[in-house]
This record gives structure tokens, sequence and C-alpha cells, in this order.
């Protein structure tokens, strides 16, 4: 029996729990971690079908979306900690000043 | 002896995966986020992507968690716990979500005709080191230039307003 779909069933769950974090978390840097979540299955997915497949340009992919994550991961906490200051919250449920 | 590792680690990125989304306490959450981390790094390592591995633990575990963990406590006098905000929201229906997701993917991609064993040998850093300078050169300076906006603009962002000092 192959591997992969069983290692397939390990991302799609990663994803799935991910997409769980960001649809339930009100904490804006919680939303942060289940969006890292969600870049890991993706690489998880790359690397393994890479593996597989023999393609050296999956691992480039993987290597790029580690880079990305990390650039999301600064904006993203940037923005909370300008939000902690100028709005006095982190709840991203809070901040409706743009809700009509 | 190497698929019980794999699925060690799948059973350890699992459960520390929903401790990220599930526990209360954001700190902890961040430290259940290392422990996919590491868990995803030692797949990485079974998956024969040691490079791979070794960035993601320097950049995600190194880096990134650090930052996270730093904005944690920057921001820890704001997420005063209170009775009437509570940690989460709409639990059953996004578990609902999630799982009709996990279900569709999975009926998408486990009747396919997979292969058995791997096709070829498995990827040396090298090829992957002429990859980068070779096919894939325009997008590994489009990150370059993304890594400067991102620096800029989180400096930006991120930077108190200080008045500006009147001319003289």
């Amino acid at each position: 029996m192959s591997p992969i779909p069983a290692s397939l069933l390990l991302s799609h769950a990663l994803f799935a729990i991910g997409i769980y974090g960001i649809l339930t978390r009100r904490h804006a840097i919680g939303i942060l971690l289940a969006v890292e979540l969600i870049l890991n299955a993706a690489a998880l997915n790359f690397v393994l079908l890479g593996r597989f497949f023999g393609q050296a340009q999956a691992q480039a992919f993987a290597l790029f979306i580690i880079a990305l994550a990390a650039c999301e991961a600064v904006v993203g906490l940037a923005i909370i900690i300008s939000l902690s200051r100028n709005a006095q919250t982190v709840f991203a449920d809070h901040v409706r000043l743009l809700r009509g | 002896m190497i698929v019980a590792v794999a699925v060690a680690l799948a059973a350890l990125v699992l459960v520390s995966a929903v401790w990220v989304v599930t526990l209360k306490n954001l700190f902890r959450a961040a430290l259940s986020l290392g422990l996919v981390l590491l868990g995803v790094a030692g797949l990485f390592i079974v998956l024969e992507a040691e490079f791979l591995a070794f960035v993601q633990i320097l950049v995600y575990v190194g880096a990134i968690l650090t930052l996270v963990v730093f904005a944690i406590m920057l921001t820890a006098k704001l997420q005063s716990p209170s009775p009437d905000v509570p940690a989460s929201r709409q639990r059953l229906p996004a578990a609902a979500a999630s799982l009709g997701l996990f279900a569709i993917l999975a009926a998408a991609t486990w009747p396919l005709g997979w292969p058995k064993a791997p096709s070829a040998d498995a990827v040396s850093v090298a090829a992957l080191g002429q990859q980068l300078v070779t096919t894939l050169v325009l997008p590994f300076e489009v990150v370059s230039l993304v890594f400067v906006a991102a620096m800029v603009g989180a400096i930006a962002i991120a930077a108190p307003r200080t008045p500006r000092a009147p001319a003289p």
C-alpha cells in the first residue's frame, strides 16, 4: 500500500485544524498561529510529493513558503503591536472602525 | 522502523496542532506551535529533506516563534481574562466547516492512483541549490524583495509615532 494517501491525510488534518483556529480564535495572535499551521500543511505537501516524484523544485517552493511565512508573521505582528497601542485591544472582533 | 518514527511524529504534530487552536492560554498555544514545527521538521528528515528541516528549525522555531512570544508578552496586559469576553467563538459551526473541508480534501485525494514507492532518488541539496539559481532565480529574487518590503513595512507600522520636531 502506498504511503502517500495516509501522509496526505495528515496535511489535510493540519489544514483543517488551522481553518478551525482561524474561525474560532478571537485573539489576533491566535489567528496568526493558525495561519502558520496552514502554511506548514502546504509545505509538508510540497515536500512529500516532491520526494515521491523526485522533483527538486518542490523543496524550493517549500523554502519559499517558509520565507513568506516569516514575512507574514513579521507584518502581522507589527500590525498587532500597532493595534494594541492605538486601539487598546488585541481581539480581532473589537476592531470595527471601518464597519458601517 | 521509519514508519514507526513517521507515525509518532504525525501523532505529535496532530495533538499539538489541536492544542494550538484550543488552549485558552495563548503563551501555551505558541509553545505547542513550536512542537508542531519541530514535528514537521522531523517529518522533513523522514522525507529526506534535511536542508528544509534545518531551515524550518532555524527560521520557524528560532525566529518566528521568538517573535510571536515577544508579541504575546508585549500585549499581555490587554488580554486579561474577563468573564464577558469568551476566548473563542462559534465553535460548533467552525468544527463542522473544518471537518467538512477535511472530508472533501480526503475524498478528493484518497482514491487517486498513487505510486507505491518513490520514483527517483532523494533530492540532493546541490540539486536544490542549482534549481534556485537557474530555473527559479526570478522567484528567489522576488522573495528577497518581499523580505525587504516586509521589513520596512513592519518598522513603519510598529514604530511609535513621535511628534515631528519643529524646524529651527
